[in-house]
């Protein structure tokens, strides 16, 4: 288990501004995603347990050994910290063979163990029939694989993954989330791994934290964070939600009930407690939870009808744009049919309104 | 003719820029890898002698390893003999003349290496120092032989220092450059012109073979 309190701070300087990481957190075995922005820390956090930055304050405890501690002033050097680490990009010497790539890291095993290990490792990750060739000779998933085998030749006490699948194409993705699923069941080892992807976020992450501004906004699972986003900013960031500054009008304990009236507009909301009438609060609403239809003649009760602004299609889904900013996800077929429509009567749900 | 001269500062040449190559590899590392106090001092002191005027190093020089000082005594207590005015002198000389240069050419030449082959070596255990040669070394071997033979023409040239420290002793101190200053000096302007020739087409030859092994295969035409 990883234990790391972090504190690291940098001056204004020409070329950007003041920042200050401050985390805390505990990682077990399993894959725990550190999602956020650009600039938020998440890299930085990864130095900071390797031993490539030096902590202003805290400390990092591996299985129980200090890794750094800025009190007393303890600090191994990275290459006594059994980290693995993967990099943006493979990172492996563009000078040796993949098996020399190998071997290189394995020198601190005994001879035979040595090429036994290198052995099992190549050919567990298929990269036996390719050994003898450079990185720049083999493909880039073939690349991917080595560096992971390369990393785990060392025995690592856990993987430190700094966006791995960046740059790699869909097909190529897929096949790094099986290795690494892969190295989940062989080798059960703490691994944090920094993506800004949502998908790859969800589809990896045992638990997840959420960094934002060098601070932890929120920590749980994905679907725990994605249900309840703790704050604007975690919200903005998963970009699924609408935030609507709103303001309490009725709370009505004894039905489960509330009111909200946001942009002129009356809101029926859940029950919700610790807040107080005319509180002013931001309603978090997800964009696929809106139901929304084509407006035909008279609408039922609590519907919201809103002129549709513009709309921008992904692969799966149409976003509609209405007015005062509001954005529905429906499926594009549906779209399709009702493209031609200006009107658009919209329903939330009560239990889908959350606030912040 | 007498080509003793050139004969002898090709060796002076070659031995200076062996040992220089392994002052300057050893003192690049450090001021790339490490991070100790006075590191900056360091820097400086090794680009004193770029900036020094040639009369002034072999002053200091003399003082350093002259018949009155410490190494000097030392010296001739083990050999027998002075170390100032002979041939190991002239090398001596010449390591003071290139190493600077050679030191920082490889220090530019370490610290263009991609900065994430060494975070991934140290993050595989790598010591320091099989990282330099493992890794570190192959990845600028290019800029290195470069850098190498550039030291080795600054080797071959230097006149201040040398005759500061080793004299112009023909046939056992005098290198080429002395020659050629000699040659003009006694008015033998045949010598002085074929020293001169063979001088430059070995410094053409030097910086083409520099540019060249800077080149990566494939761009070159």
């Amino acid at each position: 288990m990883l234990e790391a309190r972090l504190q690291k701070r940098f001056a204004k300087t020409q070329d950007s501004s003041e920042f200050e990481l401050n985390v805390h957190f505990e990682i077990e075995v399993g894959t725990t995603v550190l999602f956020g922005p650009s600039g938020s820390g998440k890299s930085l956090t990864l130095d900071l347990i390797a031993g490539f930055a030096k902590l202003d304050a805290g400390r990092v405890l591996l299985n129980d050994r200090l890794l750094a501690d800025a009190g007393t002033g303890v600090f191994l050097a990275p290459q006594l910290r059994r980290c693995g680490y993967l990099f943006q990009r493979p990172a492996l010497f563009p000078h040796l063979t993949l098996r020399e790539n190998m071997m290189l890291a394995a020198m601190g095993l005994a001879k035979l163990e040595r090429h036994r290990k290198v052995n099992a490792l190549l050919d567990s990750f298929r990269l036996g029939d390719i050994a003898s060739r450079k990185p720049n000779e083999v493909s880039g998933g073939q690349r991917q694989r080595c560096s992971i085998a390369r990393a785990l030749v060392t025995v690592p006490a856990m993987l430190l993954l700094d966006e791995p699948s960046n740059g790699l194409d869909t097909t190529l993705k897929h096949e790094f989330y099986e290795v690494l699923a892969q190295i989940q069941a062989d080798f059960p080892l703490p691994v944090l791994l920094v993506t800004h992807d949502l998908e790859e976020a969800f589809l990896l992450a045992d638990r997840m934290l959420v960094l934002v501004d060098g601070k932890i906004a929120q920590a749980g699972t994905p679907r725990e964070i994605l249900n309840q986003p703790a704050s604007a900013p975690v919200a903005n960031l998963l970009g699924l939600f609408n935030l609507l500054p709103a303001e309490i009008k009725q709370l009505d304990p004894g039905n489960n009930k509330s009111k909200l009236k946001w942009n002129e507009t009356e809101l029926e909301g859940p029950y919700y407690p610790a807040r107080l009438l005319g509180d002013r609060v931001t309603v978090c609403v997800r964009r696929d939870e809106i139901s929304v239809s084509p407006k035909m003649g008279k609408t039922e009760k609590g519907s919201l009808v809103l002129t549709l602004e513009g709309a921008s299609e992904t692969a799966r889904t149409a976003l509609l744009h209405f007015e005062a900013g509001l954005i529905v996800e429906l499926p594009l077929e549906e779209f399709a049919e009702n493209r031609h429509h200006r009107e658009w009567a919209l329903r939330m749900p009560t239990s889908t309104l959350r606030i912040l | 003719m007498n080509f003793s001269p050139l004969t002898l500062s090709l060796e002076v040449a070659i031995t200076a820029t062996l040992i220089s190559l392994a002052i300057a590899l050893l003192i690049a590392w450090a001021l790339s890898f490490l991070e100790f106090r006075g590191k900056e001092f360091l820097d400086a002191a090794i680009t004193l002698p770029l900036v020094l005027p040639p009369t002034v190093l072999g002053y200091y020089l003399l003082i350093v390893i002259g018949r009155e000082s410490w190494i000097g005594k030392a010296w001739e207590a083990i050999t027998g003999g002075s170390l100032v005015f002979t041939p190991k002198a002239a090398v001596i000389a010449a390591i003071v003349h290139s190493a600077p240069l050679l030191t920082k050419y490889l220090r530019a030449a370490i610290e263009s290496v991609d900065p994430v082959y060494i975070k991934a070596g140290r993050s595989l255990g790598l010591p320091e120092w099989r990282l330099f040669l493992r890794v570190v070394l192959p990845l600028c071997q290019r800029a290195v032989a470069a850098s190498t033979v550039l030291a080795f023409a600054r080797s071959l040239g230097d006149f201040g220092v040398t005759i500061m420290i080793a004299g112009n002793i023909p046939g056992k101190t005098q290198t080429v450059s002395v020659a050629i200053y000699d040659a003009v000096e006694s008015g033998n302007g045949q010598l002085a012109r074929t020293l001169v020739l063979i001088v430059s087409a070995i410094g053409l030859l030097v910086v083409w073979l520099s540019n060249r092994m800077q080149t990566p295969k494939a761009l070159r035409g």
